[in-house]
């Protein structure tokens, strides 16, 4: 749910890194938070295990500069995506304005990512959100590695509405900052389809 | 509450408003810091010591800290919990929701005490949910109220964004 502050002159943001465990949200915005400039970033926080998984959530927040005279911030954040954390995973999509679906290309990740897209969409239910209408974009990851599924397979079972696709290797960026353009692009798209 | 896609929409008078009464609840429950931050994790409004404070961050863990106890207050079948207390070695923090839809968070040390910050917080409380109820019904009947704004953005704006 986006915050509109005309008092500081604020629009604030809601972007949730989703998928399965171990495909790569975390490392999407540990390299957006390497790659921004300080000024336009905040902390990050990642509340996670000993063996860096996320536990909680991590949390970034970027602050890109103004349109029409007022600060647009985006908040980022991931969600636990091993199976057994569904209750927290629920909570963080909570009031979100734009999702970032973060595929394992991996070949033996293929179940792994269907049923991650199914629980995105169980789990927005829930709130009365679907995901079809709110501002959505799909990522490839780790298209670096050898044993990968075709980008064209994972569009036909991952992306049947077509929403915009980014093969990407998280580590190097590759993709990474396509990526959140894109989500922030259709977020801001929506918020003044909205108010018309 | 608000509508699922429907946005919190903050205008002058409601924004002063608000700080001012956390200006009054600060001095009258001796605190060190006040905050009011949407249940979302976004930050209001703040008021007291707050200059050494990452307040985005404050904000955020506030938010995941209510979103889990109210996942467990679920789990019990209790609808929330209304009230939060961390005590520390030198700095408590007391949470509690207004409207059920924003938190106001009390960072409070020795000069004060679990019990005045209690008090005071129940009696402020009322006149901080008058403002959020009044300030929906008003982002109800506006639309919202920023029409000319949201329509004004251009493609080029956007692009801009990301130079
Ligand atoms: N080779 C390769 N490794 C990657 C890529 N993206 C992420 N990794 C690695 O995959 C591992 C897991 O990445 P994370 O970003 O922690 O995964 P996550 O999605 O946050 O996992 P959870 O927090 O458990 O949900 C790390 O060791 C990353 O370095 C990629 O594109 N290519
Ligand atoms: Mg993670």
């Amino acid at each position: 749910m986006s915050f509109i502050n005309y008092a500081s002159r604020e629009i604030n943001l809601k972007i949730v890194y989703y998928g399965p465990g171990l495909c790569g949200k975390t490392t999407n915005l540990q390299y957006i938070y390497q790659r921004t400039a300080p000024e336009a970033k905040g902390k990050m926080i990642s509340l996670a295990t000993e063996t860096e998984r996320t536990l909680f959530f991590d949390f970034l927040p970027l602050s890109l500069g103004e349109i029409k005279g007022f600060k647009t911030r985006f908040h980022l954040y991931t969600v636990p995506g091993q199976v057994f954390y569904d209750a927290s995973r629920k909570l963080i999509l909570k009031g979100v304005d734009g999702v970032v679906f973060v595929a394992d290309s991996q070949a033996d990740r293929l179940d792994a990512n269907v049923e991650s897209l199914e629980n995105l969409r169980d789990n927005l239910e829930e709130y009365g959100y679907q995901l079809e209408k709110l501002p959505y974009v799909i990522q490839y990851n780790k298209r670096d590695l050898p044993n990968v599924t075709p980008v064209e397979e994972l569009s036909r079972l991952l992306n049947p509405g077509k929403v915009p696709e980014f093969s990407a290797c998280a580590p190097k960026g590759e993709g990474v900052f396509d990526t959140l353009k894109a989500v922030a692009k259709l977020m801001l798209i929506s918020l003044k389809k909205n108010e018309k | 509450m608000l509508g699922s896609q429907s946005s919190l929409v903050l205008f002058d008078e409601e924004f002063s408003n608000i700080t001012s009464i956390l200006e009054k609840l600060l001095v009258e429950a001796n605190a060190k810091a006040l905050f009011l931050v949407d249940k979302d994790g976004q930050l209001i409004s703040s008021t007291g010591e707050t200059d050494q404070m990452d307040t985005t961050s404050l904000a955020s863990l506030t938010a995941g800290n209510i979103a889990a106890t109210g996942g467990l207050a679920k789990l019990l079948g209790e609808k929330e919990f209304s009230v939060l207390f961390h005590e520390g070695e030198k700095d408590n923090l007391h949470l509690s929701l207004v409207a059920s839809r924003v938190i106001l968070v009390v960072i409070f040390d020795q000069r004060s005490s679990l019990g005045l910050v209690r008090l005071r917080v129940r009696k402020w409380n009322e006149e901080l949910e008058k403002i959020f109820n009044s300030l929906e019904k008003k982002a109800k009947e506006k639309g919202a109220g920023n029409q000319s704004f949201f329509a004004e953005i251009t493609d080029e704006d956007i692009d801009n964004l990301f130079r």
